[in-house]
């Protein structure tokens, strides 16, 4: 039976192929968030639809509604995407209520192996559940959070000599939180050729998941986990352990003390606005966005520095990143899954990396060459080393809602301390786990 | 004769001029936003996020061409090697290291709005006039009930409305349709429409109709040609009410639509650009979308007085 | 009987048929009418309101997520209403509202009644400023709360620009402080609004004849008494009509204040319906959000029901 179906998915795809001449009329739609990475894609789909003939048309929707419009599409069952690159955390709900279309069996037909890809990116963009080798995506996208710093101004002798005065060390990326928050400070209100500056845009977005993935990147680096054991939903203790609350704590200190003004709602595109424009000397972001700021006419090339998210217990960055899914409602999943054949392969990832698109195959980002091919590849490497996710539960997005109310309210609202935040936080996952019947 | 001056119901020239100054301050304070989206939407990116915010300004249509376009950042070898720009919006483009890379979806957005906004007003205000009629001229029983419940749709949040309308559209196939929206939207301005075309009837003398009837008329004859023509007043006022309801709705169309059938309010206000929100962008969305409205009104604006105030403009 | 005949009887029956069914038509008893006027308006709002409500009441006592249609759920008695009501975040959620509900009411009660009295005594007749206040209401919310959250930056944003003209602020942040925000909602809804107030208020002065102040003034009543016994018992009914409908939309204000702050800081401005819209669209609580939007339904219902008592005594 297993074997038929791989059959005939092999056959439809094949059939796809030979009357690809012929199916010039034939369109597909990719959905993801808008931004560098999706024009880079949509750069890269040329050579597709030069191949196919399929024609590619593209739904990108802005971070901050992605997830919410996206989700809403695979709930109401829309026929809108038949390709969705969908963020890492849906890959519980998308297996869990089959929105994706299970991909084992074409990757057999087509030998499309995933130990081809990064074993990080595999475990957290395909399986589902987590680590078992049921594979609901391809890898599509390595990202996780990092830094960039000015280093255009950490160079300035004076800035320098003045730093070394006061905290006895040179000014230089920080190799934990402390040294982060130091630097923040240092920077925070300092008159540069003219202006105010800041000291660092961080994420404290409300609406989507801003502030959580700021939050857990310090979490994370105090040894924060989100059960005791791995599939256990035994939270208390580990998710509001001492460390935990020290560490939010400490985010909420770096926000008091060393964003910009008026910075209690910002996210990606915000943050990039505030590092562009020159008005802080760090910036917390995805990497992502490294290859379109190395290119910036105002803050690209020497100007910019990159560094890993500081450890402070221990070494660890937030995951961001994608798969690339079929949606399990298109009518065209022959075509959707000729897309994801031919993405796979390893030219095409390697012309991925180069436009801009952090490919996670292991022949473009194992390759020997690989750390030296742009500036904060290196980092890359060691950033997703160390990768932790958030929740990716079939519930994830009612775990995160969770997570975003209980520390915006304290980390920028004020209200209550930490350690209440994160209890009021377990009291939450644990209802929504009893609801889901995992507790 | 006594002066115009000393009559009651006509003011003073001193406190008329004070009552104008204070009205005139009010409508240039509250037009301040509005002049602001209009400016903003032909500054230049730059221009639009600059301290002190900039009141003289150089003019730029990047704005505009930004709405309507999508853009992808290339290097400079890359546009170079594109030859010369072919038209004045792809130097434009280019000017910021950018080339058009195709349409926007602003203009489909715009398109579903005006498609939804027309058709769900059209159908609201040819149920709600026949429903006022009805309401107002007969012997319903339990009208005040009726009339009541009608209103009390309005009081759900929408919502509370859209949970089991997105059940219920997800098993109907309607799910991001304009037939849906278009329903939704009717039955959403029903209520409003019903309660103010009711007033208007009701401010219609009966005598007229019965006049009608004595020359012959059947009652439908009386309502076609005799209520109708005095309604138009009422109509166009309700009907203008309704259009702006669905040509701004927000909720629904956010969470029951997406890629076929979403309305201009869901998408302008997710219009990035290059690094945050594209205020010019936005600005260059919301003078189009807003403008139509506001000609609308002003064209009909006396219409939309004497609708409001019909008791006192019978005549 | 020749085809010919045929013929033309067929032609005489169809030249009268629509005839007979006009006549039918114009026949119809007042009764029919009424019904055929009101029934489609009816059966509308029953179809896409009375049998969603009554759908959504039944989901209140289930566990039903819409994110998992195949999976089974269950009967689960109060418990959603339960959860709700011993809920302290809920009541942080009302309370927000309540304070946006009642701010914005009475600020453009003031505001709308005295610029109509203003309009009304400055320039009868004359509606370009009129209808240039009267712009702000006919822009979309959620395009409104977008641009205004640019008027609001701290830095570059024109609203604290103008207020430090006035007096040295510094970078006012009315989005991102949790003492502002509250307010820099209700500014915003103001502005948009007071025009409503303002435009029903009119066409109640409007109504008011010209003989009642004449004959006021032969009783020698002062500007007070005038306004009080003659202006205000006769704007009151429409006054209060502009705040019915007003107070029921901002009991439920949604697009506005979600695009303005959407309910930041944390939940400061995290209005009922925002929660609401989390709960249902985001958490995909189906069950547990139509219990709250029942809540709610009954509250708004509740409370306006009251007020329409209160109207009708006011009109009669």
């Amino acid at each position: 039976m297993r074997q038929l179906k791989a059959f005939a998915i092999a056959a439809a795809a094949v059939t796809a192929m030979t009357v690809g001449a012929q199916a010039q009329d034939k369109e597909i739609t990719l959905c993801w968030a808008a931004w560098d990475p999706a024009n880079a894609l949509v750069e890269l789909s040329k050579d597709f639809t030069a191949q196919s003939g399929i024609k590619m048309n593209f739904e990108f929707v802005p971070w901050t509604n992605f997830a919410d419009r996206m989700l809403n599409e695979l709930n109401s069952g829309g026929k809108l995407c038949d390709l969705m690159i969908g963020d890492s955390q849906w890959i519980g709900g998308g297996a869990t209520y089959n929105h994706y279309v299970k991909l084992n069996d074409f990757f057999d037909a087509e030998g499309i192996s995933m130990d081809d890809f990064l074993p990080a990116t595999v475990y957290a963009y395909s399986t589902w559940p987590k680590g078992t080798p049921n594979y609901y995506a391809l890898p599509a996208m390595g990202d996780a959070l990092g830094w960039v710093y000015r280093k255009d101004w950490f160079a300035r002798p004076e800035l320098q000599a003045e730093f070394k005065d006061k905290h006895g060390r040179d000014l230089a990326p920080p190799k934990n939180w402390i040294e982060l928050k130091e630097i923040a400070e240092f920077f925070q209100g300092r008159d540069i050729d003219g202006k105010t500056v800041y000291g660092a845009a961080i994420f404290t977005e409300r609406g989507s998941e801003g502030i959580t993935m700021g939050a857990t990147s310090a979490l994370y680096s105090w040894g924060f986990d989100y059960e005791k054991e791995p599939g256990s939903y035994d939270m208390a203790g580990v998710v509001n352990s001492p460390e935990a609350v020290e560490a939010l704590e400490f985010y909420k200190s770096i926000y008091d003390c060393c964003t910009p003004p008026g910075y209690s709602d910002s996210y990606m595109v915000a943050n990039l606005d505030a590092y562009k424009s020159g008005q802080v000397a760090m910036m917390m972001n995805w990497f992502a966005f490294w290859p379109g700021l190395a290119k910036d006419e105002a803050v690209g090339g020497d100007v910019t520095g990159y560094f890993v998210n500081p450890g402070q217990n221990v070494e660890a960055s937030t995951l961001g990143g994608q798969g690339i899914s079929v949606v399990a409602y298109s009518d065209k999943q022959a075509e959707a899954l000729e897309y994801i054949k031919w993405f796979a392969q390893e030219g095409v990832q390697k012309k991925w990396w180069s436009l801009g698109g952090y490919s996670c195959h292991k022949a473009v980002s194992g390759a020997p060459d690989f750390a030296d091919s742009a500036p904060f590849a290196a980092d890359f490497l060691v950033a997703m080393n160390g990768v932790k996710d958030f929740w990716q539960e079939p519930t994830y997005a009612e775990l995160l809602q969770s997570m975003q109310k209980r520390v915006h309210d304290y980390v920028v609202a004020e209200k209550g301390t930490a350690q209440e935040a994160l209890d009021k936080m377990i009291d939450d996952w644990t209802i929504t786990f009893e609801d889901d019947g995992k507790l | 004769m006594s002066k115009p001056s000393l009559s009651v119901t006509t003011a003073s020239p001193r406190a008329k001029w004070i009552a104008g100054i204070l009205v005139v301050s009010y409508a240039m304070v509250a037009m301040i936003p509005l002049v602001w989206i209009f400016m903003t939407g032909f500054k230049s990116p730059p221009d639009s996020i600059s301290y002190p915010p900039k009141v003289v300004f150089e003019p730029s249509l990047e704005g505009y061409v930004n709405l309507f376009t999508t853009r992808s950042r290339q290097t400079d070898e890359y546009i170079e090697s594109l030859g010369p720009p072919e038209t004045w919006y792809d130097e434009l483009v280019r000017k910021r290291n950018m080339v058009i890379t195709g349409p926007s979806r602003f203009a489909d957005r715009y398109w579903n709005s005006v498609v939804i906004g027309f058709g769900s007003t059209f159908l609201a205000v040819f149920l709600g006039t026949l429903a006022a009629y009805g309401f107002s001229r007969f012997k319903v029983p339990l009208k005040d009930d009726l009339l009541f419940f009608i209103l009390s749709t309005r009081m759900m949040p929408p919502i509370a409305v859209a949970i089991p309308i997105f059940l219920m559209y997800r098993e109907l196939g309607l799910s991001d349709t304009a037939a849906g929206m278009i329903l939704l939207y009717t039955t959403v301005n029903l209520s409003l429409a019903v309660w103010l075309l009711k007033g208007f009837v009701d401010e219609i003398p009966r005598e007229y109709e019965e006049a009608a009837v004595v020359d012959g008329y059947t009652r439908l004859q009386a309502f076609v040609k005799v209520v109708l023509p005095q309604m138009r007043a009422g109509i166009a006022a309700t009907a203008i009410f309704c259009l702006i309801f669905s040509w701004n709705e927000y909720a629904f169309a956010l969470l029951l639509t997406s890629g076929n059938a979403q309305t201009a309010p869901p998408f302008i206000p997710i219009i990035i650009g290059e690094g945050g929100l594209d205020w010019p962008a936005v600005a260059a969305g919301a003078t189009l979308f807003l403008l139509p409205v506001v000609i609308f009104t002003v064209m009909l604006r006396n219409q939309l007085l004497r609708g409001i105030t019909f008791g006192a403009v019978r005549k | 009987m020749t085809t010919q005949t045929v013929d033309q009887a067929a032609a005489a029956a169809a030249r009268a048929t629509p005839q007979r069914i006009a006549h039918r038509v114009r026949g119809l008893s007042d009764r029919a009418i009424a019904w055929l006027f009101i029934s489609p308006t009816i059966l509308l709002l029953l179809a896409i309101n009375i049998f969603p409500l009554l759908w959504t009441v039944y989901l209140s006592f289930t566990n039903f997520r819409a994110n998992q249609p195949g999976r089974e759920f269950k009967w689960v008695g109060t418990r959603n209403y339960e959860r709700l009501l011993g809920s302290e975040d809920i009541w942080g959620y009302m309370q927000a509202t309540a304070h946006f509900v009642v701010w914005t009411m009475a600020i453009q009660i003031i505001l709308g009644l005295g610029l109509a009295l203003l309009i009304n005594r400055a320039f009868r007749g004359s509606g370009f400023w009129t209808t240039l206040i009267l712009i702000p209401m006919m822009l979309s919310p959620a395009v409104v709360g977008t641009f205004w959250t640019y008027l609001y930056q701290p830095q570059t944003g024109i609203f604290s620009y103008i207020l430090n003209v006035f007096h040295n602020f510094g970078p006012i942040d009315m989005i991102g402080s949790v003492s502002l925000a509250p307010w820099a909602i209700v500014i915003v809804d103001t502005w948009m609004w007071t025009p409503y107030i303002m435009l029903l208020c009119l066409a109640g002065l409007r109504s008011i004849p010209d003989y009642l102040y004449e004959a006021a003034e032969i009783d020698r009543a002062n500007w007070l008494q005038k306004f009080w016994y003659i202006t205000l018992p006769r704007v009151l009914p429409f006054l209060m009509l502009a705040v019915l409908f007003r107070g029921i939309e901002n009991f439920k204000m949604f697009d506005l204040v979600v695009e303005l702050t959407s309910g930041g800081p944390g939940s400061t401005t995290e209005l009922a319906s925002i929660n609401l819209k989390r709960e249902a669209f985001e958490k995909w609580r189906t069950g547990y959000s139509s219990a709250f939007a029942i809540i709610l339904f009954v509250t708004v219902f509740g409370l306006g029901n009251i007020y329409v008592k209160a109207l009708k005594r006011v009109t009669s």
